[in-house]
């Protein structure tokens, strides 16, 4: 396989997820905005969340809702706008199309088609809603399209490797800008406002049933932070996430017959940082664990460049 | 022209039903029009959701578009077709003979059947390929060639594509939009499958490949990227022919062979379909300033350790001053006359030929000796008076890049309309594939059509469309 056309399923993948996730960061988002009369605090958290406050602010002198909302949706001038990932991801499928069954490319390209019409005008507030739906099964029927016809080969394993490396970048970075929420100081406080944070934060990552599930009713922030951090069984916890990494590089080990350095940085990912109790995490300090994991996830989309030669 | 002279595929210069269609005929006259209208929006969704586009130069805001796609089949008979292919694969043989004999010893020109300042101050002349014998002694692996039709038995070669020729995808999507859409209608005609051009061309090129090349070799296909109006082409015969699609900076030679970057490092390729132009294969070689090609891909080719398909330097055998040459060529090389006729063309350096060509410019069609796709064009029936005078200006200006054939009554099939069927000018381009084990001929190709009433320009960067085109069993 070419290393372009790993490089272009890696991206392809990573630009799916993230028009996913941003799309559930917008409906928090709107959640907590119907709930509280002030909610510009909230898209402030939204756009850190997206990593792009900074790239907002330098086109719109304050956040407002509205203007968030477009900037995160439709805004050409973000890169990572629901609207640039799909076009994105797109012309990564366009790039790998010989990679891909007519099944998973007509899948794209229709979510294209249908994400572009939704998205040529500002989405008014009624219809919100229906936008964000649409967003998420558009990449669930991209998914179900690659699980339903794709061979398990190397393909598949460079686009799971991009769909959780994403994945688990935007869990960390939602634990980042909220991990003030999981301390154990906020517990003390207990307010109302706090269930409205944790349960936004459990919503951002469409997780608010399954931590019912594991945990019954009562919410703590330790077992929050356990869920979404450690919880093998949660699909977008870092270490599950990270697993799959972990997963897919090794059958790509047995395929060509060595190992990569990829892998052994995300086997010492595993096993220095996500092997140890979540109590241990909150003595080192929840906000320096997350950087530090950011830093070394960072490293390990790197390496992947790097040794299956993605680029010259 | 009046209508009434135009020869019509369907029924005829009289209106009576042809019988290549009378099957066809039969099922259309049973059809409702609100269905057909509803399969021919259905057909452009089949398109639009599979992506087959091409991009408009110069128009930035519609990048993509769709060509226009006609539900109307255009229909040719067993022995219409065995007839064309006979004068096609005459016509193939010869260029390949021409292409070995101009980079080798130019007998053609010893003989004085052409002149030699036509070929010596040709751009399309590639020097760097005198004395080199590509891989197979084949120079033109794929070849499209245009041919138009002005009545019963009267066919004309238009155009020899021998450089890359285009459009095959939509040949083979045609088809599976139809069989999608109209199961009925192959149940009722014995149409020749065009299926398995893409497996044909794989054996093709892998029969050409150099000869110390592992018993499976390893074929990919060169596109100059994701922006290249043909993108959708490259990739869909890639996918179809199940080998990769490469881009320049997927390559480099490595140890006298073209390799390609894997994520398990670089890889030898044996045949290399490219789909760039000459100029840009091998900045080394070529031109310096190329990104899309190979530095030193020139020097492995000579060397003989790649085959490029088609050859570098087969242009000057489809440049428009060399095509009206193709007779005597033809006779030259197969020492039989050319079974395919010659549209009559005036050659503008010539100042006898330049004279009658300004003195009756309304009546012809103005061709600029290196042009394509439609540009740089007169049609001299439908242009304005402007126009006309622009590009005698042109003409007088450079005559020898300009060559002029008549208006030719290029034949009609009728296309869908609101208001029912409605006969549109077409032509033909059939492909053409050539291995060391013989030339082969997908039944059919692609038919391309005038959409718009009376025109005779169907290229589809102007507005033409095209149509499924069925080969009946003999």
């Amino acid at each position: 396989m070419l290393g372009k056309t790993a490089g272009g399923l890696y991206w392809m993948f990573r630009y799916l997820e993230r028009s996913e996730n941003t799309a559930r960061l917008v409906e928090a988002g709107q959640r907590i905005a119907l709930t509280r009369s002030r909610s510009d605090d909230e898209w402030q958290s939204v756009l850190m969340t997206a990593s792009s406050l900074d790239s907002y602010l330098a086109k719109y002198p304050a956040v407002t809702k509205e203007n968030a909302i477009d900037w995160l949706l439709r805004d050409r001038d973000n890169p990572s706008s629901v609207l640039s990932v799909v076009e994105s991801a797109r012309n990564n499928a366009r790039l790998v199309r010989t990679a891909l069954t007519r099944e998973v490319w007509e899948s794209v390209n229709e979510s294209w088609m249908l994400l572009k019409e939704a998205l040529a005008r500002r989405v008014p507030e009624r219809d919100l809603p229906e936008v964000l739906t649409r967003i998420r099964h558009r990449s669930a029927h991209v998914r179900g399209a690659m699980a339903g016809t794709m061979l398990r080969n190397e393909i598949y394993n460079f686009a799971r490797i991009g769909s959780f490396i994403e994945r688990a970048d935007n869990t960390a970075r939602l634990l980042d800008v909220k991990y003030y929420v999981l301390l154990p100081s906020a517990l003390s406080v207990g307010s109302s406002l706090d269930n409205v944070q944790w349960e936004s934060l459990l919503r951002s990552v469409s997780a608010e049933g399954g931590f019912r599930m594991t945990h019954g009713q009562t919410v703590r922030p330790l077992e929050i932070a356990q869920f979404l951090i450690l919880d093998r069984r949660m699909p977008r916890s870092l270490a599950f996430c990270v697993d799959k990494i972990a997963d897919n590089l090794r059958y790509l080990a047995a395929d060509y017959g060595a190992r990569s350095a990829t892998l052994a940085l995300a086997q010492t990912l595993i096993e220095n940082r996500l092997s140890q109790p979540i109590e241990a995490i909150f003595d080192t300090g929840l906000h320096e664990f997350i950087q530090e994991f950011l830093y070394e996830l960072g490293m390990i989309g790197r390496q992947c460049e790097i040794d299956f030669r993605f680029y010259e | 022209m009046s209508d009434t002279v135009i020869f019509d595929e369907m029924h005829g210069r009289d209106g009576v039903l042809r019988s290549p269609y009378a099957a066809f005929d039969g099922w259309m006259k049973e059809e409702d029009a609100a269905r057909l209208r509803r399969k021919q929006r259905e057909a452009e969704e089949i398109f639009r959701l599979t992506g087959i586009t091409f991009n408009v130069y110069g128009r930035a805001e519609a990048a993509e578009r769709l060509i226009p796609f006609d539900i109307i089949p255009r229909i040719i008979s067993g022995r219409e077709w065995s007839r064309l292919s006979r004068g096609i694969e005459q016509r193939v043989r010869a260029i390949n003979a021409f292409l070995y004999d101009i980079y080798h010893r130019q007998e053609i020109l010893r003989a004085g059947r052409i002149p030699v300042e036509m070929i010596e101050k040709n751009a399309a002349f590639l020097p760097q390929m005198v004395g080199v014998t590509p891989p197979g002694g084949v120079y033109t692996h794929i070849v499209g060639i245009d041919i138009v039709r002005t009545a019963e038995n009267e066919f004309f070669v238009l155009e020899d594509n021998a450089r890359t020729p285009s459009g095959v995808s939509y040949m083979l999507e045609n088809r599976e939009t139809m069989l999608q859409m109209f199961p009925e209608l192959f149940a009722k005609n014995r149409v020749q499958p065009v299926s398995n051009y893409p497996q044909a061309l794989r054996r093709s090129l892998s029969a050409c490949a150099p000869a110390n090349s592992a018993e499976e070799p390893v074929v990919a296909v060169l596109t100059p990227g994701l922006y290249n109006s043909a993108y959708y082409e490259h990739s869909f015969l890639a996918d179809k022919m199940g080998v990769e699609l490469v881009e320049g900076h997927d390559l480099r030679v490595v140890d006298g062979k073209v390799a390609m970057r894997t994520t398990q490092g670089y890889k030898p390729i044996d045949v290399l379909y490219r789909r760039v132009d000459d100029d840009f294969l091998d900045p080394l070689n070529f031109r310096a300033d190329s990104t899309l090609g190979i530095p030193g891909i020139f020097d492995v080719y000579r060397a003989g350790g790649i085959t490029i398909a088609n050859a570098p330097g087969t242009g000057i055998a489809d440049d428009k001053a060399i095509y009206s040459y193709m007779p005597e060529i033809v006779e030259f090389y197969t020492g039989e006359k050319a079974l395919l006729q010659n549209v009559p063309t005036w050659r503008c350096n010539d100042a006898e030929a330049l004279k009658y060509v300004l003195a009756h410019l309304p009546e012809l069609v103005v061709k600029e000796v290196h042009g394509s796709g439609g540009y740089g064009m007169l049609v001299g029936p439908t242009a304005s008076k402007r126009e006309i005078a622009e590009f005698r200006a042109k003409l007088e200006a450079k005559p020898g890049n300009y060559i002029a054939q008549p208006t030719l009554a290029l034949s009609t099939v009728p296309i869908f309309t609101n208001s029912g069927l409605s006969p549109r000018h077409v032509d033909l381009r059939p492909y053409v594939l050539v291995s060391p084990e013989g030339v082969t001929i997908t039944p059919g190709g692609l038919t391309r059509v005038a959409l718009k009433k009376g025109s005779l320009v169907v290229n589809s960067s102007q507005g033409g469309g095209t149509k499924d085109t069925w080969v009946l069993d003999e």
